[in-house]
């Protein structure tokens, strides 16, 4: 079954006067129908960037350098080819946004119009997407804060007079308004404190076995990650530095950033252990540094680590050569681009 | 000096006229009465040199009893910016003080501050000063600077009080105050350095204030009249019906001055703004991408779409040049 | 609604200020003025006390207070004392006369200029860098020219050498008199058209200048973007979501930038001879005549005042946040 988005070779750039700032190099991502994919990493690592790329939200100075976007929704291609949201022209493009992929934005204070109640605003996403009379525009617009559970009373209001959670639950609701194949979430729950989370992450996955659409789930958390999503993919500077099912990164995280992320807080269970983290900081990405860009930050780097071409391969594997800690011979579909774990590259150190 | 030359390099060419043009007129209130072919007092009695044309002798001819309006110009424009540069430097002076101790001690002292300069502010500034200046009656330049000086100040001080509580608020204030800095010494070295261009700003536009508002002032006969001052030569011109008379050359090179000087100091200001917040500029909106027109408010660009959607003739064109994908970059930016 | 008292409290402390200012302004320069007036009016002036009193309109018995008190109960009944100039005509009916041909042309004119100023800032804010964003800088000559300036120039080109539009007065004094007749209508409008061209050219810029800032800033935030990801139409992003937003800054700029426009006006008025307050200002100027002086003042910045707050009354229409700031 293909994927009902599948991103490919995506590389995003932002031109300015001191050079173009390769902010999303050649990332392939893909996002099967239901499916949660979490994309992981620290703020400037690309991962909005890549998000509202595919999506072509990104304001000047910002190109789109390479790649492809297709999506596979059945509502646009009646089973036939995906179609490239990168060749769309404005109509075309206009009439796939929201409605088959949304987005939920990180500040929903931001994100909501200040003018304007919680009413009109999901009137506004339903009446563009969805041909229907305006009392049964309304009528949607009071369900989908029921889904959300929000009272009803709260259509009148204007944002500012919502609590932060509730902003946050209305901007679900508006994503969800035309009933879409995919939702992009930027770090929806960032800004919110960790009891509405969990309650907020809980209406998400509730919301996604009701309504069946694919997830992908942009935060700087791995730890929520780790439970919430099928797939996770790690970026850093711009690059896809892992991939995987989110049980093979509990089990073995294969790439030094990945594991430096999973060290970086504490667990709950087990015997308390000291915290690591990852001194230094990302690269500046007008001149990125050939090869894997966390080397200047990594402990176990080698040379080779220099010269790799940053395609993600299979976890070793057959050579043994493998970091301690990862499993030998990982299941299919785990991938990193990490030189030392990949049967690829010939290597001379052994890491302890 | 580098950081002038960094400065300079970085306006936006808006503010590179203004700050040109501004200067021409600077240069010329400094040096143009001394070039001045004649005393701009002196009455010619001549007859044929009464409202005359533009001539050889006189390049703005004459006034109706017979003065030289070039070296009235002249004149005029020194005596205008000299006074719009005082009036500039006192008031911004007194909105930094203002603004700034309002903003840093806070409290009833604010309050009250706050207070009045919003009451300076909404109650309008002509009809005061015209009232102020008509009791006046040793109308030299001194009670129309000190006037106009103090109903200059609210403006600045309401923005640069702003701005100063934002920053009062940040971090490094607080570690300095904890560490005991001196008040005056957070005010000095961390405060103020951070809103020079506030302050230049603010700067710029009471000059420009102070410019307007004189000539305006003058033009009603609230100035001294025994001076030349653009708003002066106005007066005149139309108290002796120079409009009606025809006599263009009177009323329009002071007039037209006046413009220059303040079109200059608004361009130089809508560039100190677009310094501060680069997002304002126009070259900011539309851009070209590998020759195609992409507004702000498009949705983000594909390269491989608008390459292929050049024509035939430009595409073989183009193959001719060295040139790298993108036409036009901000500032030659390539791309590998 | 709460926000409306604060704002009406504010506005009579200011009224409360100018009103005080005019009473101690005449009380507390140097003694020149006095002996002008004497000079002047030889015939009203018997003595320097008599002098005064007519300065002060009238009011110069008693103690400094009880003075005070008199002035204030003076100006809540519109009694602004006795004109100099035109002994013994009382000011007010001077102002009566003059106040609604200033009013009608000064604000019909700035609500032009700042309804069509905001319209094409909204258009060059949201097309940034297209050719009316690109024209800006030139506008921006225009508003520096000073606005009698402008009018000398028109009134030159368009009224002497080309005969298109009357110069000068308020009406043609020859063929009609002040009534509602249509004929004194029409004349009233065509002698207005010259002076309000004139006030909208040259504030025009100013106003979209402002407008297309905020508008820039405003299209940068997230809910701009939020409302294009969701596919809305682009008149409904660029009126409901942006120009909505940008047009609260915008109101309070204007409210703000009233006081100049008057002022600038004013002097316009001059120049056109037309029989509004401004005119009557400079004959109150040319000719030391204080009260007039006093109470055209107060008129001009009651004006003003009023015309801030129904500024204010829009804001709060406009913009739910600032009718729940007060109820939070």
């Amino acid at each position: 079954m293909s994927p009902i988005l599948d991103i490919s070779d995506l590389s995003v750039v932002y031109r300015t006067p001191g050079g173009d700032v390769r902010a999303v190099e050649q990332v392939n991502l893909t996002l099967s129908a239901g499916e949660v994919v979490g994309l992981c990493g620290e703020s400037g690592s690309g991962k909005s960037t890549l998000a509202y790329g595919a999506t072509r939200l990104l304001r000047p100075p910002a190109l789109v350098t390479s790649g492809s976007v297709l999506y596979s929704g059945r509502r646009i291609t009646s089973g036939g080819d995906p179609v490239d949201l990168l060749a769309m022209d404005h109509r075309e493009l206009r009439a796939t946004r929201w409605r088959e992929i949304a987005i939920v934005f990180q500040s929903a204070m931001n994100a909501l119009n200040p003018v304007l109640r919680v009413q009109d605003q999901l009137l506004d996403a339903v009446r563009a997407h969805l041909r229907m009379p305006r009392n049964e525009a309304r009528d949607k617009a009071a369900t989908l804060l029921d889904l959300v559970g929000i009272p009803r009373n709260r259509l009148r209001a204007y944002p500012h007079e919502l609590s932060g959670g509730m902003r946050q639950r209305v901007m679900i609701a508006m994503a969800l308004a035309a009933d879409p194949e995919v939702v992009i979430m930027d770090e929806p729950t960032t800004a919110l404190d960790v009891v509405v989370q969990r309650d907020i992450l809980a209406q998400i996955v509730e919301l996604k076995e009701t309504l069946g659409f694919a997830i992908m789930f942009i935060t700087h958390d791995l730890s929520l990650l780790l439970e919430l999503a099928d797939k996770i993919a790690v970026m850093y500077a711009g690059r896809l530095l892992e991939t995987g099912a989110a049980q093979d990164f509990m089990r073995a995280p294969a790439h030094p950033y990945t594991r430096g992320l999973l060290n970086s807080f504490p667990s709950l269970h087990g015997s308390r252990r000291e915290l690591t983290g990852i001194p230094g900081s990302p690269p500046d990405l007008r001149d990125p540094p050939p090869g894997c860009p966390f080397v200047p930050r990594c402990g176990y780097a080698v040379p080779a680590c220099t010269a790799v071409d940053m395609t993600l391969e299979p976890v070793a594997g057959a050579n043994g050569l493998v970091a301690a800690g990862a499993v030998p011979g990982g299941p299919a579909g785990h991938l990193t681009a990490c030189p030392i774990v990949t049967p690829e590259v010939s290597q001379e150190g052994v890491l302890s | 000096m580098s950081t002038v030359a960094n400065i300079w390099r970085n306006l936006p060419l808006k503010a590179k006229v203004g700050a040109v043009l501004f200067g021409i007129f600077l240069l010329t209130a400094i040096i143009g009465p001394e070039l001045a072919p004649y005393d701009p007092s002196f009455q010619n009695p001549a007859p044929n040199l009464l409202m005359a044309h533009p001539s050889a002798q006189h390049w703005l001819g004459t006034t109706q009893v017979g003065q030289d309006v070039f070296s009235q110009l002249l004149d005029g424009i020194r005596q205008t910016i000299v006074l719009a540069l005082l009036v500039g430097i006192i008031a911004t002076a007194l909105s930094v003080i203002v603004g700034v101790t309002s903003a840093f001690l806070g409290g009833l002292w604010d309050e009250f501050l706050s207070l009045l300069s919003n009451v300076f502010l909404v109650i309008p500034a002509l009809p005061l000063l015209i009232l102020l200046l008509g009791y006046l009656s040793g109308r030299g330049q001194w009670p129309t600077i000190i006037v106009l000086s103090v109903l200059g100040w609210p403006w600045g001080a309401r923005v640069i009080r702003a701005q100063t509580l934002t920053i009062r608020n940040r971090d490094f204030v607080a570690a300095a105050r904890e560490s005991g800095e001196k008040s005056w010494r957070i005010i000095a070295f961390d405060i103020i350095p951070n809103e020079v261009s506030l302050i230049a700003a603010s700067f710029v536009n009471t000059v420009l204030y102070a410019i307007a508002t004189s000539v305006a002032l003058a033009f009603v006969g609230l100035a001294d009249l025994n001076s030349w001052s653009l708003g002066t030569i106005l007066y005149w011109a139309e108290s002796q019906q120079a409009l009606q008379l025809g006599a263009w050359w009177w009323f329009v090179p002071p007039g037209l001055a006046v413009a220059l000087i303040g079109t200059s100091l608004v361009l130089l200001n809508s560039g100190i703004d677009e310094l501060g917040n680069p997002r304002l500029r126009a070259s900011r909106g539309m851009e070209r991408v590998a020759g195609h027109r992409v507004w702000a408010t498009d949705p983000t660009p594909v390269l491989s779409q608008l390459s292929s959607s050049r024509t035939r003739v430009a595409a073989f064109l183009h193959s001719f040049s060295r040139g790298s994908l993108l036409d036009e970059t901000p500032a030659g930016g390539e791309l590998r | 609604m709460q926000f409306i008292l604060r704002r009406l409290a504010f506005y009579l402390v200011a009224a409360w200020v100018a009103i005080t200012l005019n009473f101690f302004i005449p009380r507390a320069m140097p003694g020149n003025p006095v002996e002008s007036v004497i000079a002047k009016y030889p015939d009203l002036t018997t003595s320097a006390e008599k002098a005064l009193e007519l300065m002060l309109g009238g009011g110069n018995q008693g103690s400094l207070w009880h003075q005070y008190v008199t002035y204030l109960g003076h100006v809540f009944t519109f009694n602004f004392g006795t004109d100099i100039a035109n002994f013994p005509t009382p000011v007010s009916t001077l102002l009566a006369q003059s106040i609604p041909w200033t009013l009608t042309l000064v604000g019909v004119a700035t609500v032009i200029a700042f309804l069509v100023g905001t319209a094409l800032g909204i258009l060059a804010g949201w097309r940034q860098g297209g050719w009316l964003d690109r024209s800006l800088p030139g506008l921006m000559f225009l508003q520096a020219v000073p606005y009698f300036f402008l009018a000398l120039v028109l009134v030159d080109v368009v009224g002497i050498e080309l005969h298109w539009l009357p110069v000068g007065q308020g009406y043609n004094g020859q063929t009609t008199q002040p009534g509602w007749t249509l004929t004194f209508i029409g004349s009233a409008v065509q002698h207005a058209i010259l002076p309000a061209f004139t006030i909208v050219i040259t504030s025009i810029a100013g106003w979209m200048l402002q407008m297309r800032n905020v508008m820039i800033t405003t299209i940068g935030e997230d809910y701009v973007v939020a409302a294009q990801a969701k596919g809305l139409p682009s008149r409904r992003v660029v009126y409901t979501y942006a120009a909505r937003n940008a047009l609260l800054p915008q109101l309070q700029g204007f409210g703000l930038a009233l006081g100049f426009v008057v002022s600038g006006a004013l002097i316009m008025e001059i120049v056109f001879a037309y029989p509004g307050i401004g005119l009557l200002l400079l004959n109150a100027v040319s000719s030391d005549d204080f009260p007039l002086m006093q109470a055209i003042f107060l008129v001009i910045t009651f004006t003003v005042l009023i015309a801030n707050l129904i500024v204010d009354m829009v804001i709060v229409f406009v913009d739910p946040r600032v009718r729940a700031r007060e109820a939070a």
